[in-house]
């Protein structure tokens, strides 16, 4: 079964969550983050595009202006692929682990799988972002060495990085709780 | 916990048989390796698995039953599959099923609980994940899971489920031998059962690689023994050998090379990988220099450069001439004292005269010197780059000399104002305690401190300028030589064979897997596909280094411009065995 809603990040942009039940041990959160707007493209080649022209009025060498069309080109190659992720996706399979994958605008997915066996627990973190606490999800990993002990950290849904996560908290908190809660009943 | 079933993609369009694999209990999971089909006799089939275990200390055994049929199962059928679970019994029976052409599966786990109480039995939810056999066999996952010792195929240790299921797949070669084209008593079906895989070429080599091994490993052996005579060991020679780089390369490579052509065989995959990146570098290398040597060659370059060598130098010479002569002027409106610097600027000159007339005696000798050097190119190209830097070294000897004058005066000087200005003060610096005490000094020894005191204070800004600008023409040689030894450690340790096999086998290097949830229908299991997770390019570089000669740096900036500020001489880099001066 399929369920969607629809909330904002702290700058308002528009964020999508979409929840996923193919079985009851197998759960998917699709996060979308807000997209790259016509308006914030456009001005930043009219930005490079000005500076390069002025350069050119100074140096008198074209080879600038072709530069500058160049570096757009690669700068815009490069932050599609590298930088802008369109939506993230967290799959959750009882008894198996948790897969964050991270589906970059170029097409490109980045995924991290954590097995349900290193999974200490998952919480919802607070931070200081500018002037107001913000709300995040993240895994809590255990430690080899030390059984009560935490290896590392792990953030979900890291893509639209401004994200306050204290709206869609509960929805998946309630959603993967449950099948965390079954799976260690069963160790 | 949900029961999982690993199923290899390979025998989901076999033919209806048994499971045969490996039941992982802390997992609940079963991983199928093979399918047996019918027909089959249950004591060779049992014969089988026993000599795989042996072979391969993988507890293999009967796992359940595969069904692949056309249209609804007879009632004989049904009897005739629920009736092999009681002749390989285990606990828990799987019986898989798949409709001929559709993609519609359907799986049971029964815990077989005895042939009485059969309406007692219970049955499970099961998860079924594909995989890509031969992906899985071939791949190591990074960080190597240490799983540990085991007795006949059991492991006790909760590390890591899938690390468990690679290790299963890569143990048992000895199940995957046999393809369809056997004329053996059992049928099996995996991954090979098409045909074996195998390519003439790898068996040629394997074949060829032990006496070759063995013949380089002796001229090697020749080569590191008349290296290490005692010849090379007396004072001059061996101080000299130590200084140049190019001897700590050439030693680098015969390091190397010794390991590549070891008789012995690699302990673990990480090894082999080293050899194999040794290999690929050392052959790079020497491409790269025969491409050197035959673009100098073309052009003829060795002789223009030994034509501009000595211009070059006599250019240079002559710059430094008239820097010292505007030194020894009003250099930035600063005012020298007259006689100090007339001293210095003339003992510098001198200097460079001699070293004029050496390069000048050397002159004819400069071609022929030239020429044999550009052979040492095939070498590699990380031994000629090492051989230019000793080149920019030796050409560039008076200004290191220059240096180290400037320096010591420098020091010599800063050491007695402290000493002195303590004295001023009325102070002392005490030895016994490495402190700085006060102390009552006579008249006389106030008065001759006081006097040295302001001599050297006076004479401070001519040797501060000298020594700072020898110190930055010295920097500026120094870190042309850094950036030429950049090149070549970055050419000795980057491992281009893991590169390679990550560019164009990214399965060989998991840094872990990746689910897929495939087409779902309610009322039938969860399937899911298990592909492998590549390494990401820097892990493989920071996994897979090769080390270098270790002439790095050793001094923060910090220490570097305390050292510079109190005229201690710097040595930018460190060979191995080397003597704090």
């Amino acid at each position: 079964m399929e369920d969607e809603q629809s909330f904002s990040d702290i700058c308002g942009g528009r964020l999508a969550l979409q929840r996923r039940c193919y079985s009851p041990s197998c759960l998917e959160f699709c996060l979308s983050c807000p997209r790259i707007t016509l308006r914030s493209l456009t001005a930043v080649t009219c930005t490079v595009w000005l500076a390069a022209y002025g350069l050119f009025t100074l140096c008198e060498n074209s080879m600038i202006l072709s530069a500058a069309i160049f570096i757009t080109l690669l700068g815009l190659l490069g932050y599609l692929h590298f930088v802008k992720i369109d939506h993230e996706t967290l799959l959750i399979i009882d008894s198996l682990g948790i897969q964050m994958t991270s589906s970059y605008a170029s097409g490109k997915e980045s995924t991290t799988f954590i097995e349900m066996g290193e999974v200490k627990d998952v919480v919802i973190n607070e931070a200081i972002y500018m002037q107001k606490v913000i709300y995040y999800l993240c895994i809590l990993l255990k430690d080899p060495v030390e059984p009560h002990g935490i290896s590392q950290v792990v953030p979900l849904f890291q893509g639209g990085r401004r994200q306050d996560h204290l709206c869609i908290q509960q929805k998946v908190s309630l959603g993967d709780g449950g099948i965390l809660a079954s799976s260690g009943r069963q160790k | 916990m949900v029961l999982k079933a690993f199923f290899p993609t390979c025998c989901a369009s076999a033919d209806s048989g048994l499971l045969v694999g490996r039941w992982v209990p802390e997992q609940s999971s079963a991983v199928v390796l093979a399918v047996v089909h019918f027909p089959f006799i249950p004591i060779q089939v049992k014969e089988l698995l026993a000599q795989v275990q042996q072979a391969s200390q993988v507890g293999v055994t009967v796992l359940g039953t595969w069904c692949h049929r056309r249209q609804e199962p007879e009632e004989s059928l049904g009897h005739f599959l629920e009736g092999l679970g009681a002749i390989f019994s285990h606990k828990p029976w799987f019986q898989l099923c798949r409709e001929r052409g559709s993609k519609s599966w359907s799986c049971k786990a029964t815990h077989w609980q005895g042939p009485t109480s059969h309406a007692a039995s219970g049955e499970d939810q099961v998860m079924l994940i594909f995989y890509d056999q031969r992906k899985v066999l071939l791949s190591q996952l990074h960080p190597p899971a240490v799983l540990p010792d085991r007795q006949a195929g059991d492991t006790t240790a909760s590390a890591g489920g899938l690390a468990a299921v690679f290790d299963t797949v890569a143990r048992s070669e000895a199940l995957f031998q046999s393809d369809r084209f056997d004329e053996g008593p059992v049928r099996l079906s995996h991954w090979q059962s098409e045909g074996v895989e195998a390519s003439i070429l790898v068996e040629l080599a394997k074949w060829a690689a032990g006496p070759v091994c063995l013949l380089l490993a002796c001229l090697l052996s020749l080569v590191s023994a008349a290296s290490a005579c005692r010849v090379f060991k007396l004072w001059p020679l061996s101080f000299i050998w130590s200084k140049l780089s190019t001897c700590e390369q050439l030693r680098h490579r015969l390091e190397q090379l010794t390991l590549i052509f070891s008789t012995r065989k690699a302990k673990n995959p990480a090894q082999l990988m080293r050899k194999a990146n040794m290999l690929v570098s050392v052959l790079l290398d020497v491409a790269l220099g025969l491409m050197l040597l035959s673009w100098l060659h073309r052009k003829d370059l060795i002789g223009q450069l030994a034509d501009a060598l000595i211009p070059v130098a006599d250019h240079v010479a002559e710059e430094l001439q008239h820097l010292l002569q505007w030194l020894m002027g009003a250099p930035a409106g600063l005012k020298m004292n007259r006689a100090l610097d007339q001293v210095l600027g003339r003992f510098f000159l001198y200097h460079i005269h001699l070293w004029i007339s050496y390069i000048h005696l050397m002159s004819p000798f400069i071609e022929r010197i030239l020429w044999h050097v550009g052979l040492s190119a095939c070498l590699g190209l990380t031994v000629a780059l090492s051989i230019l830097s000793d080149i920019i070294a030796l050409l560039t000897f008076h200004i290191y000399c220059f240096y180290v004058y400037g320096a010591r005066l420098y020091c010599l000087k800063i050491h007695g104002l402290s000493s002195l200005w303590r004295l001023f003060r009325g102070k002392k610096w005490n030895v016994l305690r490495q402190r700085v005490d006060s102390c009552s000094y006579d008249l006389d020894q106030l008065f001759i401190g006081t006097l040295l005191f302001t001599i050297l204070v006076f004479l401070l800004p001519t040797t501060a300028l000298y020594y700072l600008v020898f110190t930055l023409l010295r920097l500026l040689v120094v870190t042309v030589q850094g950036l030429i030894h950049l090149l070549v450690d970055l050419i000795n340790s980057l491992p281009l064979y893991s590169l390679g096999l990550r560019l164009c086998r990214p399965y060989r290097l998991a840094a872990g897997v990746k689910f897929r949830v495939l087409e779902h229908e309610t009322g039938r299991p969860l399937r899911l596909l298990m592909q492998i997770n590549p390494l990401p390019y820097s892990r493989v570089v920071h996994t897979y280094r090769l080390p270098t000669c270790g002439c790095h740096p050793k001094h923060s900036w910090g220490s570097l411009c305390r050292k510079l500020f109190f005229g201690e001489l710097i040595y930018p880099w460190r060979q191995r065995g080397d003597k704090q001066d």
